[in-house]
Order: structure tokens, then sequence, then C-alpha cells
């Protein structure tokens, strides 16, 4: 345990440097990779701990973003007002799924059905609202890059970088105690075993509506970065279930229900990815779709050979 | 004294077929008490609207004069009656300790409370904290099922043939375990059973059903006597 403390800490210190180092395009990759970590890390607290499959978490990641980014480019009223707003709204969102889920008995791949459902018919409903711009997208200012302004949340990249990085680590702590609390021992209970969980005095309608309010609330907070950071929203984009598979790919890849899992599959999938787009328009080969067939392949890799991903087996593998 | 257990008149059916017509007993507090009876004789089933997995049909079950019936297997759980599954059901991707651990977080608010009340009930049932137990053996599985309802803190404790499978001298032990447990916490056992070495060394009180009725009572002594009982394990007599 020690020697994992020990690793994390020096991982977190040179992630804190890296800014110092990495050009922009560096960094933006950075970025991308501690955005899916912490996405991914998100949808494990839903699917990993508590065994509910969600196939539509990119519904929480546009309600998110267009609440908070709604507020700021009707109203200019700023994030850190949007953040809560957007998180009460997730969580919302999400204990509505629950209940109708979980009140008639929905689960496994019908759950999954219910949570594409949901995202879709909200990527249509906003579609066709007003307030959001409907298909035509919704275009946040794009000001001020110098200076940090927090409360706005507009400033240069490294600002985005540091507040992704500081969501991640975030993430991870509350995650690493949610699994040594009573939540987490009752969440895998009832991802293990729904009928063994009961007959111990386990609420299970009641935990299971606690994990999805912790794993949509916490989405929520991915949802207003990726608004606040890349200042478009389409629906057709966000909500798209694209994004919603793209979210669980890392936590798949690394393993799911780990701690590090997302960590990993993240800077496995969208590190080598960009790199290998990157190393190949260097030597001068730019092939379109490239990404996709990486992915594709790294997919059947750890489908064939890790099926609990990748992190049970380095844990394994070095006793970490 | 009043009875812990109170089952009064409960009958059920499934799809018009009577698993348990109007059952009757008492359990009194402190005591070890065995629900016996040919396969089909609705024991599964009057174990199960105690457990509240379902419902009965007509008649009412009281535990501590609280009516219980109609309660989820939760809340029964919290009113104080632990149960095992006949067929186990480990949490399969955790350990030993962190299954038992999952019982104990009923009456235990933090985690180090959970887990030293856990290493107890590991210790006292002979099996490895550290253990996954997807690597148990059959025997051991048992145990940690009726391990993890001990962590709940049971005042009555429901054993669903949790003997069935064991070895004689496995069997032995575990009889060893309930006898020690009815001793020192006073829990009050009902156990459901075909293995009828087990029953006759660890139960004060029989009941055997048949067909869904409750055909005889008594000590075991009585009931390995009793013709009623004879009839429905080995069949009537009849003359050659």
């Amino acid at each position: 345990m020690t020697r994992t403390a020990a690793l994390l800490l020096a991982l977190l210190a040179s992630l804190a440097a890296l800014p110092a180092f990495a050009g922009p395009y560096g960094l933006s990759v950075a970025i991308l990779i501690l955005y899916f970590a912490y996405a991914g890390q998100a949808w494990n607290v839903m699917m990993g701990f508590a065994g509910q499959l969600s196939l539509g978490h990119a519904l929480y990641v546009g309600v998110a973003g267009y609440v908070a980014g709604g507020l700021f480019f009707h109203y200019e009223v700023p994030p850190i007002v949007g953040l809560p707003a957007a998180v009460i709204a997730c969580t919302l969102f999400g204990l509505v799924i629950g209940f109708l889920a979980f009140r008639f008995r929905i689960s496994g791949v019908y759950f999954a059905l219910l949570t594409i459902a949901f995202a879709e018919f909200t990527r249509i409903g906003f579609d066709h609202l007003a307030w959001t711009g409907g298909p035509g997208g919704m275009f946040l200012k794009v000001a001020q890059r110098n200076t940090w302004d927090l409360a706005n949340f507009r400033g240069p990249p490294a600002m985005y970088y540091y507040a992704i990085l500081a969501m991640c680590s975030l993430a991870f702590v509350a995650c690493f105690f949610l699994l040594r609390s009573k939540a987490g021992f009752y969440w895998q209970a009832i991802r293990e075993n729904e009928d063994a969980a009961q007959a111990l005095g386990i609420n299970v309608f009641r935990w299971k509506m606690a994990a999805v309010a912790a794993s949509s609330a916490m989405t929520s907070f991915a949802g207003v970065f990726f608004a606040f950071y890349y200042n478009n929203l389409f629906p057709e984009q966000i909500f798209n279930i694209s994004r919603s598979i793209e979210i669980i790919l890392a936590p798949v890849i690394g393993g799911v229900g780990t701690l590090f899992g997302p960590i990993l599959g993240a800077v496995v999938l969208t590190g080598l990815s960009e790199g290998i787009t990157e190393s190949l328009a260097a030597l001068g080969w730019e092939i379109p779709g490239v990404k996709q067939v990486f992915y594709g392949l790294v997919l059947l890799g750890v489908v064939m050979f890790l099926p609990n991903g990748i992190w049970p087996f380095l844990s394994r593998k070095f006793k970490l | 004294m009043t009875a812990l257990l109170r089952v009064e008149g409960i009958s059920k059916s499934f799809r018009g077929l009577k698993a348990v017509s109007n059952g009757s007993f008492e359990l009194s507090r402190g005591t070890i008490n065995a629900l016996i009876g040919p396969n089909g004789a609705g024991k599964t089933t009057i174990f199960n609207m105690i457990a509240g997995v379902f419902a009965p049909d007509s008649g009412a079950l009281f535990f501590k004069d609280r009516p219980i019936h109609g309660l989820r297997p939760d809340e029964i759980c919290s009113a104080g009656i632990g149960r095992t599954f006949q067929i186990v059901k480990p949490f399969a991707g955790l350990t030993v300790l962190e299954n038992v651990m999952v019982g104990a977080f009923l009456r235990e608010k933090t985690a180090a409370g959970s887990r030293a009340t856990s290493l107890r009930i590991i210790e006292k049932l002979r099996l490895k904290a550290e253990q996954p137990a997807s690597t148990l053996t059959l025997p051991d599985r048992k145990r940690l099922e009726v391990a993890r309802a001990l962590a709940t803190r049971p005042e009555l404790l429901l054993l669903d043939e949790v003997m069935a499978g064991l070895r004689p001298t496995e069997t032995d032990e575990m009889v060893e375990v309930f006898r020690e447990l009815n001793r020192s916490e006073g829990t009050t056992i009902l156990l459901i059973e075909h293995v009828m070495r087990a029953v006759m060394a660890l139960a004060g009180h029989v009941g055997v059903l048949h067909h869904g009725e409750v055909i005889a009572r008594g000590t075991p002594q009585e009931i390995v006597r009793d013709p009623k009982v004879l009839e429905c394990y080995l069949g009537e007599e009849t003359e050659v």
C-alpha cells in the first residue's frame, strides 16, 4: 500500500509539472486523457461498484453542459453558480431513471436500454428547444485567455489542465474512501448478488438509487468542464451514444470496478491513439480512421487476453 | 415465556398448487428447532415466508410480537432474523472478510467496527479472512453463508439445508458451531434439514411437514418413533 501511495504521489507531482514541459498540443492531449479518466471514474461508481450498466452517461455530460452553459450564455450566470445547478439537474435526471428502473425491477441489459433511451430523447428534446439553440448549437463567448478567471472558468489551457487534474485527483480520493465505506461494501454486494445482499439487510432499491445519484452528480462536473473548455454545445454531438460509449471505454479497458482502471484506460486509449496519429503524421502519413482502428485493436486485445482489464493484471503482476 | 417467532396459520399456493396450508408453530427464545419433511413438503416455502422472500396468502407471522408478514427481506433482517441460502450465494468478487463485513455493516457504523466483528466471526467459523470467496470449497462456502448471516447479529437464525453436501465430520463440526453459538449468544435457531444426523444431534424441537401441513411435533426421539412420520418418510405399511 505504501509503495502504491508513493507511486501515486510521484505521478501526481509529474502531472502537476507537466504544463511546464508540454506544448499546446501535448497539453490538449493531457486534458483529454484526464477528462476521460474523470468521466470514466464517475461511470465506474455506478457500473464498477454497484453493477448497474449505464450506456447513456452522455446524458449527464450534456444536461450539465447545457445547464451551466445556458445559464452563462443567456443570463451571464457564472459557472461557479451554474455548476451546483447542473449537479442538481443531473442528479434529478439520474434519480428519475433509477426510480423507473429499480421500482419496476428493470435490470441488466434492459436497464442499459433505458439509459440509452433517456439520452436519446433528451437529445431529440434539446434539438427542439429554442433555449438550447436547437441543432444550430450554443456557443459560449470565448474571452480572455491569459489570466485565470476561475469563477467564470475562463483562462489559458493550463487552467483547464489543472482544473481537470484536480477533478481527477478528488474523484480518485472520493472513490477510494467510498469503496472502503458502508456504501462501497453495499454496492459491491448488490453487484455480486442482489438476493444475498437483501438478505443481509440491505435496502437494495435505496442503495442503487444512491449509486445512480452519486454517479450522475460526479458526471455533471465533467459536463460543465466540457461546456466551458470547448465553448460549443450541439445536442447531436454531446448526447450521441458514441459519446456514452467513449466514456465507458477507459474503465472497461483499464478494469471495471477498480480505482486505477479508468485512469489507466484513458492513458492507454487516448494517449496511445493520439501518439500513433501524431507519429504517423510526422512520417507524412495522414491516415483517416487510424484512431478507430487502434481503439478496436486495443479492445480486441483486452477482451481476448485481459478480460478483467489491464489494471487487475498489472496489480497482480507487480503486487501493487 | 412468550415465543420469539409465532407462525399462525400461514398458507401459500403457487398457481393453485398448495405449498403450505395452515401452518402454525412457535419458536421459544434460545431454542434450537428443526423443520423436516420429504422433498416438496413445503419447508423452503415456510422458510421463505419467514425470511420475507414472499408474503403468505393468509395467516400471520409475529417476531417478538410484532407482525412481520409482508415485510421485505432486508426489513426482516433488520428486525433480527438472519438467513442462509440453500444454494450458496457468496459475493464471489470479494474476499471472505469483505463478504462478512457486508453483513456486519447492518449494526456497525464504521468500517473498523465492522471489520473487528467480522474477524471474530471468521475465526469462530475457521475461515481465512483474506481468501477470495470464489476459491472456497463447498463446506467453506456454507460456513461463509453462516458467517455472513451471523454478522448481522440475528436473534433468530434461519438455516436452509446448511449441512447438505457436507461430510459427516464436517457436519459434526458445523453442529458444534451452532451449539456453541446457541450457548454463548443465546441465538434461537431454526434449521431446515435433510441430514438427520445433524437434526438428531442439534435440535431440541422438531416439526415435521408433509404435503404442506405440520403433521408432527416433538423432541427428535419422539419424532423418529411417530408412526405418521415413518409413514411419510418410508411409505405406508401394507400387508403382503
